[in-house]
């Protein structure tokens, strides 16, 4: 399958009082054209950090992209000028955020808002605008469209908030949609239609996705391949099928273990011990050693390599060094 | 009416809201005296010729620098000096037989020019300087904020009276030096909110679209930080009247003959014991103008506050 977004060695550091937070460190991830692709992890292990990285987001102060390459279409969006970078984002790559409300600025009605953004990088007049607006807004099956788009965020539940957030989004069909948790502050019977609206309208305009998410359900649901976070490295990737099936990482194993399920009556619902490590001061090593059941010697000392388990499933992990 | 029914219709939510904001503002008492306050003011400045008993004459001369200024004149009239308030001169006669009542009217529209011209320039000097230092952050932040302690460090009115001292005397040079006591504190007022505003996700989100910096800075921060500026403003309105007032008492202001409040105050102290409407009356229009913006200020704080609104 052809690369649409191919990150290799990404790392971003923050610089903070208390010491240099070592966010990501080495990413390396493929994205194919069409394809949707997972991003789990727990709370701070840098899925957000990766999002705003390849959007080239990430703040200075305090933040820095301090290596790596991140190839889109075959350009290198590190290399480029920031007003290269500028004509990519919301033309080619767009974000939806966690928080609908907060993403969409309060004085504004919902229809200038999606307006801009169509104006910003379409050559086309007030009128095509709104026209294109409303068109988006039928796309992600907005109620009463041209209602909402003389009404204000407030106005507005979450989830036609997050509607009106995806259309703004897509606006522009952009070759990839990065959704940073877009369903997290919703409800659960909204977040089903919005996940159903993102993937629907995703596969109507071809373009590929990058999800990041704590949900494995959602994953599960609705894309095709999956990464899992720990602690700034990638630690396994593979497709859906793989990673639920047959998961090779102590930490995925983990994390599928801490699912509950309903025809299996247990006491006690798995966790994985301990706490996600300070990533000012990580642990030496593979940063999941001190949690790991099947820790060695070696975990303690190196960073362990990846390694192919099987077609398109890859693992970093000592356990499976050698077992090409 | 097909037309207007059509706008209605596109704006709906628009006119929802004014409505609502002008609901919340009509129920706080104070605020609306403070407004009834200033409509009379306003009134009064704009209708000063019909309301008054006697008018000044401008006229061109030259001033020792060589330019050309125009200065007010009012005619003398030594034979009316001092009269007390009587149905001819409401407000009595100064000691030089002008007719109190005509000049404070006419004071009036001195006022709100000296007001509206400080406020506008020093929150315009404030935004572009404030805008460029929250929103860029770095070198030029701290260049322009060291800048802006240094002005604030200095009490505002010794400042205004150095800069109007060195300017010389005249209500041009007073409106300069007020702009320079007064563009500190917008500046310091727009970098905080750009700065509070600037981390918000519909930046960010705005940031993730494309949106150029210009864009970004005058279309989703600027306008979500205006509440607490305009609220300065108004309260502003009636601090620098009162400034100008207090550097025209001191003798660094209007030039005498013309009718400023702080001016006339300060002719009109000799005769305190004689002629008490002399310093009464100006003293009275000043502590109405200050309070009127000060009570619409803080009516406005509590409106277009978001967290007291709902």
């Amino acid at each position: 399958m052809e690369d649409l977004l191919k990150v290799r060695g990404l790392k971003t550091y923050f610089y903070t009082y208390e010491g240099v937070v070592k966010a990501l460190e080495g990413i390396n991830l493929d994205i194919y054209k069409g394809e949707s692709l997972g991003l789990v992890g727990e709370t701070g292990c840098g899925k957000s950090v990766t999002a705003l990285s390849i959007m080239r987001l990430i703040q200075w102060p305090p933040g820095k992209i301090i290596g790596g390459e991140i190839h889109f279409n075959g350009k290198d969006l590190l290399k480029i000028s920031e007003e290269e970078m500028r004509k990519i984002r919301g033309a080619e790559i767009s974000m939806i955020f966690q928080e609908p409300m907060s993403s969409l600025n309060p004085v504004f009605t919902i229809g200038s808002q999606i307006m801009e953004a169509i104006t910003l990088h379409q050559n086309v007049n007030k009128k095509e605008a709104e026209e294109k607006a409303i068109e988006m807004l039928n796309l992600v099956r907005m109620p009463d469209p041209e209602k909402v788009m003389n009404q204000y965020p407030h106005e507005l539940s979450g989830g036609m908030q997050q509607r009106a957030m995806i259309a703004m989004a897509l606006s522009c069909r952009p070759s990839l949609l990065i959704a940073d948790e877009p369903t997290t502050a919703l409800d659960v019977t909204v977040q089903a239609q919005i996940l159903d609206v993102v993937q629907r309208v995703n596969k109507e305009l071809g373009s590929s996705m990058l999800l990041i998410t704590h949900d494995l359900g959602v994953v599960a649901q609705i894309c095709d391949r999956v990464a899992v976070m720990y602690a700034g490295y990638i630690v396994e990737i593979g497709t859906v099928k793989q990673i639920f099936k047959n998961p090779q990482h102590p930490y995925t194993k983990g994390l599928m273990n801490a699912i509950p399920k309903i025809h299996v009556k247990t006491k006690r619902l798995e966790v994985i011990r301990g706490v996600v490590p300070n990533l000012i001061t990580p642990p030496s090593g593979c940063r999941f050693h001190p949690r790991c059941d099947h820790a060695m010697d070696v975990c303690k000392k190196k960073v362990p390599p990846v390694t192919k388990v099987e077609e398109e499933h890859y693992v970093a992990c000592f356990l499976h060094e050698g077992a090409k | 009416m097909g037309f207007i029914d059509e706008w209605k219709k596109r704006n709906e939510s628009r006119i929802k809201e004014t409505k609502f904001t002008l609901s919340l503002f009509r129920h706080s008492l104070l605020s609306m005296i403070g407004l009834g306050l200033i409509i009379f003011i306003v009134l009064i400045a704009l209708f000063a010729p019909y309301l008054a008993k006697e008018h000044p004459t401008y006229v061109r001369l030259l001033n020792p620098e060589g330019k050309y200024v125009t200065e007010e004149r009012w005619d003398i009239h030594f034979g009316d000096k001092l009269l007390p308030p009587s149905r001819e001169h409401y407000f009595g006669t100064d000691d030089y037989g002008h007719d109190i009542f005509s000049m404070i009217v006419y004071g009036a529209r001195l006022s709100i020019k000296i007001g509206l011209l400080v406020v506008i320039s020093a929150t315009i000097i404030g935004v572009i300087l404030g805008a460029i230092a929250g929103y860029f952050g770095g070198y030029l932040d701290e260049l322009i904020m060291r800048i802006t302690d240094i002005f604030l460090s200095i009490p505002g009115l010794i400042l205004a009276m150095a800069f109007a001292a060195a300017l010389g005397r005249s209500i041009e040079h007073v409106m300069y030096a007020l702009i320079i006591v007064w563009w500190p504190t917008y500046t310091r007022l727009i970098r905080g909110q750009i700065l509070k505003t600037r981390e918000e996700t519909y930046v960010e989100a705005a940031r993730s679209l494309g949106t150029p910096d210009s864009k970004i800075i005058f279309k989703h921060i600027l306008p979500n930080t205006f509440a607490p500026v305009f609220v300065q403003m108004t309260m502003d309105l009636g601090n620098v009247v009162l400034n100008a007032a207090g550097l025209s008492f001191i003798g660094l202001g209007a030039n005498p003959g013309t009718a400023e409040w702080g001016l006339m105050i300060s002719m009109g102290r000799v005769y305190i014991f004689q002629a008490w409407w002399y310093v009464f009356f100006p003293g009275l229009a000043i502590v109405l103008f200050v309070l009127g913006f000060n009570l619409l200020g803080d009516g406005l704080r509590d409106v277009l506050d978001p967290k007291l609104r709902r």
